[in-house]
């Protein structure tokens, strides 16, 4: 297990290092830098600005600056706001994991408790207006539903302000990020579910006398939701990243937006830091999960 | 005579499909004695098993009893509420299935698994349920009990997962054990160590045994009595010597012809033709009529029913009639 878990790290490494050096390069290769639209900017300023970012130097030589910074926790500084990228990602994660922390275990547990209920009730009302429910929402696009939500809840009825500077009201972001992955789990729950509880092993455990509900959620669930941990792990570093969507509908500074205005911004740094973040949060999210896998399926092993 | 402990009374058992009703069970009468071996045997879709699983009230999906009563010592446990049936699952009648690979959770420890009845239906607490698992697990030639507790089934092979499977069955000392083709997803060598540990046991702890099976060679090493079913209906019934001796159906001599013999390696094997009967359409006669060599116009007609053919020995076979009434005429012509 503790071999394993190094083996994955080492791993994790590597891809991380590749990750970079595609970043790296890809994003240079592309014409124009993050100086090129200033527009009052003598050439001399903009040389200036370029030596002072390290930008006149071979991309080779700009690579090796970048990676020693990587190895020692320095991010840079962004071109575009001088701040230092490590904090301010720190800071706008600090927003989007939050909502996506709500978002996720809405998801989760919703999706859980609908799914089950849908593969129990099968084939009446109640499964019915569940699958309906959870297809539409996978099928409705999230700037839709936010945008939605938005003119329901804030124009229409007034319940919710649309914007406040001072409020942490993080219903209707919440709301809005979780209805996919909920869906998807409901619907990933049902499946598995039903196929579950046509298993020998549930048979079983009825004809030793327990309970309708200890064997759906004892005997069944658990071995039901084994593909819903596979979903989970990455889904869980994705939505923590934010939605770039979401965040912009909400103007919530998240992370998500913070990346999306890096590249617009060809912001260089803020480029190279949020891709890490992304792939590190990714990179663990997985190997959590496999994990956990292990935890819930005893037949698996590691070597 | 002992006492009838199980008594089934003309049990109607139907699955529920899109296509229509399935009638998967017509009737089937039995009774079994306490400490007895009884033995249902038959082919693929003939309803031993559903008769099995009407009786734990298992069914699945769409199947239900439509008609008919199942008596345990007297009370019809198709009556019982939720709660009774559950206190009778386990406790009074428990239930081995057929495939020992798929039918433990692959999720829970060996030791969970079995002590999952004992605190269901005793008053031990943990520790002694424990005792009583690793006790039970002893009794069915488990080696390393205490190990094999703590062990997921994946860690065990097909013959000792079976085994866990009766130590499950029998923790509660139920009255009654069904064993829903034990055998048949083993290993031969393994097949005959577990017939063998069954009939140990039953010496033991005297339990009554329902044993299900499409195997003629496991009846007739072990059971008392023997219910030969073809259709969801029982075609012959009687000692197992009768049945095999005797046999006054033609289904019944159809499968004893189809079972190649040591002592006659030559000869050809004779099957029997034909698929079983559709169970969405029956048939107005007999349901093997369409596939016996000696069917009669009545066959076609008219069901038979139960008729003696000997001492504890009764068929539903118009063969029989046929053959009385010329036993008859032989006795008037003289």
């Amino acid at each position: 297990m503790a071999k394993y878990v190094v083996k994955r790290v080492l791993l994790a490494i590597v891809t991380i290092f590749i990750i970079t050096l595609i970043a790296f390069f890809t994003m240079n290769a592309i014409p124009g830098g993050p100086f090129n639209s200033e527009k009052a900017s003598s050439p001399q300023v903009k040389a200036a600005l370029e030596a002072r970012y390290n930008l006149d130097k071979p991309l080779l030589t700009q690579y090796v600056i970048y990676i020693k910074g990587l190895l020692h926790g320095d991010l840079g500084i962004s071109t575009k706001t001088g701040r230092d990228i490590g904090e301010t990602i720190f800071e706008s994660f600090k927003v989007s994991a939050t909502i996506g922390g709500m978002a996720a275990v809405i998801a989760i547990i919703l999706g859980i408790v609908f799914g089950s209920i849908a593969a129990l009730k099968r084939n009446t009302i109640v499964d019915r207006i569940i699958v309906f429910l959870s297809t539409l929402c996978t099928a409705v696009p999230s700037f839709v539903l936010a945008t939605l939500l938005l003119y329901v809840f804030c124009i229409k009825l007034g319940w919710i302000q649309v914007w406040d500077a001072n409020s942490n009201n993080f219903l209707l972001p919440v709301i809005s990020l979780s209805m996919y992955p909920m869906s998807y789990i409901t619907r990933l729950t049902k499946t598995s579910m039903l196929d579950v509880l046509g298993q020998d092993y549930v048979r079983t455990a009825k004809a030793k006398g327990v309970s309708q509900r200890l064997v759906i959620f004892k005997h069944a669930l658990r071995n039901a939701l084994i593909p819903v941990i596979t979903y989970v792990g990455p889904m869980l570093a994705s939505i923590l990243t934010g939605s770039m969507v979401v965040e912009s509908i909400f103007t919530l500074g998240g992370l998500g937006s913070k990346f999306v205005t890096g590249i617009t911004n060809r912001d260089y740094p803020m480029i190279m830091g949020t891709t890490i973040f992304l792939a590190i949060l990714m990179v663990v999210m997985n190997l959590v999960s496999d994990l956990v896998y292990k935890l819930v399926d005893p037949r698996i092993t590691f070597d | 005579m002992s006492e009838k402990i199980l008594e089934v009374k003309n049990l109607h058992t139907s699955f529920f499909t899109d296509s229509g009703e399935v009638k998967a069970v017509n009737g089937v009468s039995f009774s079994l004695e306490a400490g007895k071996i009884l033995g249902i045997v038959g082919e693929s879709g003939s309803g031993k098993s559903v008769t099995a699983y009407s009786i734990m009230q298992i069914l699945a999906g769409t199947g239900k009893v439509v008609e008919g009563e199942i008596l345990y010592k007297g009370e019809n446990i198709l009556n019982y509420n939720k709660n009774q049936m559950r206190s009778f699952r386990g406790k009074v009648c428990s239930i081995i299935f057929q495939d020992p690979m798929t039918s433990l959770n692959p999720t829970f420890t060996i030791g969970s698994q079995l002590m999952e009845a004992i605190l269901l239906h005793t008053d031990r607490n943990k520790e002694q349920a424990r005792e009583r698992a690793a006790e039970m697990l002893t009794l069915v030639g488990v080696n390393e009990p205490e190990k094999r507790l703590k062990q997921y089934p994946h860690e065990l092979s097909g013959g000792m997962r079976q085994r866990v499977m009766i130590a499950m069955a029998l923790a509660c000392e139920p009255d009654i054990l069904i064993a829903d083709e034990p055998t048949t997803a083993l290993d031969v060598t393994i097949q005959a160590q577990i017939l063998e540990l069954m009939q140990d046991l039953q010496k033991k702890l005297g339990m009554a045994i329902i044993m299900v099976t499409h195997d003629l060679g496991v009846i007739a090493g072990m059971c008392d009595e023997v219910i030969v079913m073809y259709g969801g209906r029982v075609c012959e019934r009687g000692t197992a010597d009768a049945i095999f001796y005797h046999s006054a159906h033609e289904y019944t001599k159809g499968l004893l012809r189809s079972i190649p013999s040591a002592s006659n390696m030559k000869e050809k094997l004779v099957p029997i033709e034909g698929t079983p009967i559709n169970l969405l359409n029956m048939p107005k006669g007999c349901a093997f009529c369409s596939r016996c060599d000696n069917a009669m116009k009545i066959c076609l007609e008219q069901k038979p029913d139960e008729m003696w053919v000997g001492e504890d020995h009764l068929a539903s076979c118009w063969m029989n009639v046929k053959k009385e009434m010329q036993e008859k005429a032989g006795v008037t012509n003289e």
